[in-house]
């Protein structure tokens, strides 16, 4: 369980998040919506321990266990993963050897034994299939010449290899057409599970049709301003946040 | 058993400044201690050769086997030069044969202006470079520009016409300076024109301090029977620009040679440049740029247009302090070879001591390329209107971002002039 | 704390050496004395039982050589050296051994430390006939050159079987004169250089390969350098030949002990591809580096030069650099032929206080030929890292080709990265592009690998790897992963 309590952080002096209140339970999945500039990508990077963030108060913990104390890859051990909102092009890196690296090294935090290249192999085809991916995604490097759409379908391959205990989706809808939209969500409603929970941040409710939300949160200004079930995504598709906003105020 | 070598060309060419100064020195406006400090250092080092780094690809033998005289006391009639020149709606300050010619100048009246003495300021150092040394030694005159702080002090032309006689080569050493105040700004346009064998050995200081702006341009168009070896320092503090352009086209061998140092955060130069040049000229552009403090950017785009028998080098650095991070430095060099006699020597550098830092270069080497030429033949030009386009079309990179109309409208002039006289 | 910051903590934190083929064994040597003179040169040309030519040769470089001055125009700082402070001879007292129990256990000690595998162990130590029933692996011919002298060369009567001549260049000075007095000292003259002239001089052994013409040669080949006595230098001499439509691939690997005094190593390369020949030279160059204070170390300063006499000739080096207190090395190609290719691959990794001043330069003269540079540079520590590379078009050289790359990555700031290219043409219908850069690890790669659980170190790694990935997918397959590793190990030294 994702627990936060009055979390603020700043960047370069300015404060972004103002003080998060957001308990998310085991096999739930919570959207977050909010317009431009309100701290949700901030919230992903705090929450995944970014350089250049100073948390200013309050905690984060996940099963009890404060995460804000940990690097990046105690983290990532520990089963959080991000879904970048820009996912980072790593040249000369292909993405084979990168999941693979990856994932031996989280198993071996975890005291978990290692795969070995036939088993990840296997796996990693198996899932590049079920994402309709091409076969020379392996081969490539991370990212690299990647489209818009292929560089978010690959963050979504390597959370299904990763697989997470909570995952941090960014905007991940961004960018696709509606049948990538469609594999993306598939993806993650494959991995819902009572061990699996998830925070999608987005714009739209096009990606809740197929992925519904266990609850919604709207967050603005740093702060989250409402919360409710998923008719609350419809709400603001209808009338936008102007008025939610203003009604916080 | 070493038998005593006699003298090089290049060590009798030294010897020859070397008396001029002895015969001069009682008479040298300023300081003499200076003077001697110079010559001792000039003494000592001559000038420069091939065996030195910065000097691989230009070689000043024919500098040094020229001999060279005095200028004339009374300066010739330049009317007719000086009617040929490029005509910009501005003051000016017009030097013959390195001295200032009070009647043919109309000096601006908003900033402080000093003349009849070289500005050797602190800035151009003789024990740097030898021919600084050389200048320091000898200059005789030049211009001490002053802009005060806040102050926008427009336009201004600085006219330097050499007047050698084809038996009677003459030298002469300006030595000028620029003090931006902080928050001033100016364009500066520098021309430099002439007839006859002459040696043009001009050194300028540029101090551009905090929020000031320097726009300087160059148009070298000297006799192509003289030599040009020019030297500018210039200096940028904090949120200060130098932004330069300098066109390379006259003379038999010339050097321009810029050091850029950016001082502040915020400081930033730009040392464009373009090379035409035929016949059998040959012309050098090389540039150092120190990024000496934390935030600071430097851009130089330096484009070579070589033909007949003519010889181009292009010397950029890029140094990086340790200090200087966050430092974003680029560099482009780009050549036209369009003869088969034509030689290019490209020497881009980084050298880099911090490690925040954005920093690249580009050189590229080739002739038009054929399916363009192709394209705009088939659109119907001339094959002669179709190199133009496209010679144009490579040069407008490094002339498009002058910031000042007039200037680029002259300096595009000048451009097409020499075209339309090598596009046969 | 920023994550690059950290990774500079991580290099620092790395105290205790990483160099892992740094012990010393002790083998009884037949040393010569320290010092360079006349008499040296005759007692190394002796021990070689040398021709006369092969004496006037080395004393006529020597002559040339006590001319010359050291060079002094590469970035870097070299304390002097007292070039009579040296021995320029040491080899093991024991002659060869004719089967395994002859071999000298400590000699089969060193080979095994250093990670040899068995099999090519048993063929390394110079165990005639292991040769002859090679497991799976692919066979790589090898031979193991210890301080002065080729200790064992392997599968010579294999590659004989096929006219593929592969051994000591000492055995080919007094085997095959003939070839030898044509080709050496025809691509690097006797006095070309400061460093080549002492060579010439006192060069006491090498690999010689000739492959003659149309063979394609049927194995990897392979020479392992190590210096192992105290106070001597290296001087190795390597001269590989290839007939018309020859084809060789042939990779060099180097280790030294650690040592707290500086030893010299400095080698010439030479190479001749005649009409549609390849000669494929590789280099894992892994000297001993130094240690954190710069103390020790070998001073590597090499001259290789490759010779792409015939048309359609092509030379391709590719090196990775990652040992020696100071490397100055240029490997080099002369296209002479029309259409002729001439490559240089680089990876170069200096840590602590190392310096490497390493490039290339290509000389275009025949027409069409075409040349490919790409250089990566990874600077750490307090260390100096310099490209130089000279791409020259003569007048003759119509349609010639240049592309370069030439990029650099610095870890920490206390280290410097530069570039010094020189480019010169003298032909309008040559094209040259030429392209350099230098920033620092991105900070949101590193944070990208770290939230996929990546260490820190793990992340640098793998970003430095990417970063070198075009140079090496350049090396033979058989020692990609090993140089991978290498790379690894040697930022291990510098990145935790």
């Amino acid at each position: 369980m994702l627990e936060i309590k009055n979390l603020a952080a700043e960047i370069d002096g300015k404060q972004i998040l103002k003080g998060i209140d957001l308990v998310v339970p085991d096999g739930e999945i919570h959207a977050i919506m909010g317009p431009n500039g309100s701290g949700k990508s901030t919230l992903g990077y705090v929450l995944a321990g970014r350089d250049g963030y100073t948390v200013t108060a309050g905690t984060a913990t996940f099963d009890g266990v404060d995460i804000l104390a940990m690097e990046p890859e105690q983290r990532a051990a520990a089963g959080l993963f991000l879904a970048f909102q820009y996912p980072v092009e790593l040249p000369g890196v292909n993405n084979a050897n990168f999941l693979r690296t990856a994932m031996n090294a989280q198993r071996r935090t975890r005291g978990e034994p290692e795969l070995n290249g036939v088993e990840f192999l296997k796996l990693a085809r198996a899932e590049t299939k079920r994402l309709s991916m091409p076969d020379d995604t392996l081969k490539r490097n991370v990212n690299v010449g990647f489209s818009g759409g292929e560089k978010k379908r690959n963050e979504v391959l390597q959370m299904e290899l990763l697989r997470p205990r909570i995952a941090v989706l960014d905007e991940t809808d961004s960018g696709l057409d509606i049948d990538a939209l469609k594999i993306v969500a598939d993806g993650v409603n494959a991995l819902r599970s009572p061990g699996f929970s998830a925070v999608v941040i987005t714009h739209y409710q096009r990606l809740l049709d197929h992925l519904v939300p266990d609850r919604v949160h709207v967050l603005s200004d740093g702060r989250i301003i409402r919360s409710g079930g998923p008719e609350l995504a419809l709400t603001l598709e209808a009338e936008g946040y102007a008025a939610i906003v203003a009604e916080a105020a | 058993m070493n038998a005593i070598r006699p003298p090089s060309a290049l060590q009798q060419g030294a010897q020859a400044f070397l008396s001029r100064y002895d015969g001069l020195k009682s008479s040298l406006p300023g300081d003499p201690a200076l003077r001697a400090a110079a010559a001792d250092l000039f003494r000592a080092g001559g000038l420069p050769g091939a065996r030195e780094e910065a000097w691989r690809y230009t070689f000043l033998r024919p500098v040094a086997e020229v001999e060279f005289h005095a200028p004339l006391a009374a300066p010739p009639d330049c009317t007719a030069l000086l009617a040929r020149l490029p005509q910009i709606d501005a003051p000016r300050l017009v030097f013959i044969d390195g001295r200032y010619q009070a009647a043919l100048s109309t000096p601006p009246a908003a900033l402080m202006l000093a003349t009849g003495a070289p500005a050797l300021g602190p800035l151009a150092r003789p024990e740097q470079d030898k021919l600084v040394a050389l200048n320091t030694m000898l200059a005789e005159d030049g211009a001490s520009i002053t802009v005060p702080a806040g102050a926008d002090a427009g336009t201004l032309v600085l006219v330097s016409l050499g007047t050698g006689a084809a038996d009677r080569a003459i030298a002469f050493h300006p030595r000028h300076a620029v003090h931006m105040a902080a928050g001033s700004r100016m364009t500066l346009i520098e021309m430099f024109a002439g007839e006859g064998a002459y040696l043009d050995n001009p050194v300028l200081s540029a101090t551009v301090e905090a929020d000031a702006t320097l726009i300087h341009l160059r148009l070298q168009d000297e006799s192509r029977t003289a030599f040009h070896l020019s030297t500018v320092y210039a200096d940028v503090a904090e949120r200060g620009t130098y932004d330069s352009f300098a066109l390379n086209l006259g003379a038999r061998l010339s050097r321009m040679e810029v050091h850029a140092r950016l001082g502040g955060s915020g400081a930033a130069a730009h040392l464009n440049a373009a090379q035409l040049l035929g016949g059998e000229q040959h012309g050098d552009f090389t540039t150092v740029v120190l990024h000496d403090a934390p935030n600071t950017q430097s851009r130089q785009t330096v484009k070579n247009v070589l033909t007949d028998k003519a010889h181009g080098v292009f010397q950029g650095k890029i140094e990086v302090d340790r200090l200087a991070q966050k430092t974003d430095g680029y560099q482009m060099n780009q050549t036209l070879l369009l003869s088969p006699g034509a030689e290019i020597n490209a020497k881009p550098q980084l050298e880099i001591y911090a490690d925040d830092v954005k920093c690249s270069h580009g050189c590229t080497i080739g002739e038009l390329d054929e399916g363009h030429l192709f394209y705009l033949r088939s659109r119907g030009l001339s094959l002669a209107e179709a190199r133009a386009m496209l010679i144009r079309a490579f040069l407008s990179e490094a002339l498009d971002p002058i910031a000042h109309d007039a200037g680029r409208a002259v300096l595009e002039q000048a451009v097409a002039a020499w075209w339309e006289q090598h596009s046969v | 704390m920023a994550a690059v910051e950290e990774t500079i903590d991580a290099v620092a934190a790395v105290t205790g050496s990483t160099y892992k083929w740094g012990f010393t064994t002790d083998i009884e040597m037949d040393i010569a004395p320290k010092g360079l003179n006349e008499d040296i040169i005759r007692l190394i040309s002796a021990r070689k039982e040398e021709p006369e030519w092969m004496l006037e040769y080395r004393l006529a470089a020597y002559a040339g050589w006590l001319k010359m001055e050291e060079p002094n125009w590469a970035m870097l700082k070299i304390a002097p050296i007292d070039y009579q402070d040296v021995h320029y001879y040491a080899a093991p007292k024991k002659p060869r051994p004719k089967s395994l129990a002859d071999v000298d256990p400590a000699l089969l000690e060193m080979y095994e430390k250093l990670g040899i595998p068995l099999r090519e162990r048993e063929v390394l130590a110079g165990v005639v006939g292991s040769d002859e029933e090679e497991g799976h692996r692919p066979p790589v011919a090898i031979d193991a050159v210890l301080d002065s002298v080729s200790v064992a060369t392997t599968f010579r009567k294999n590659l004989a079987e096929v006219g593929v001549i592969f051994c000591p260049i000492s055995d080919a000075i007094r085997e095959h004169p003939d070839l030898v007095r044509q080709y050496l000292g025809s691509v690097v003259p006797k006095q070309d250089n400061y460093f080549a002239a002492l060579n010439s001089a006192v060069f006491t052994d090498g690999s010689f390969v000739f492959i003659p013409k149309g063979v394609r040669c049927p194995m990897q080949l392979s020479t392992y350098f190590r210096i192992n006595t105290q106070n001597t230098g290296q001087f190795e001499r390597t001269l590989i030949i290839a007939e018309e439509g020859a084809q060789v691939s042939y990779l060099e690997g180097c280790t030294a002990p650690q040592r707290d005094e500086n030893q010299l190593h400095a080698a010439v390369v030479e190479l001749v591809a005649m009409a549609d020949a390849r000669i494929k030279y590789s280099t894992v160059q892994n000297w001993y580096p130094g240690d954190e204070d710069g103390l020790g170390g070998i001073y590597n300063f090499v001259t290789k030069r490759g010779d792409c006499r015939g048309a359609r000739s092509k030379i391709s080096w590719t090196q990775m650099e990652t040992g020696s207190a100071i490397t100055w090395k240029y490997p080099s190609c002369i296209l002479r032929g029309d259409d002729s290719v001439g490559e240089f691959y680089s990876v170069a990794v200096t840590n602590h206080k190392q310096q490497a001043d390493t490039g290339t330069k290509m000389i275009h003269i025949g027409r069409n030929t075409t040349s490919t540079i790409v250089s990566k540079g990874i600077s750490a520590g307090q260390s100096n890292n310099t490209y130089r590379g000279l791409v020259k078009v003569r007048p003759q050289a119509a349609g010639a080709r240049n592309f370069t790359q030439c990029d650099s990555l610095l870890i920490g700031n206390d280290c410097g990265a530069h570039t010094v290219p020189y480019i010169e043409s003298r032909n309008p219908t040559a094209r040259l592009e030429h392209e350099a850069t230098t920033s620092k690890i991105d900070e949101d790669q590193l944070f990208y690998c770290r939230q996929r659980g990546l260490s820190q170190e793990d992340a640098v790694g793998m970003i430095v790897n990417g970063f070198c990935k075009d140079v090496l997918k350049e090396l033979p397959m058989e020692f990609a992963v090993e140089a991978t590793k290498l790379l690894a190990v040697s930022l291990e030294g510098s990145v935790g």
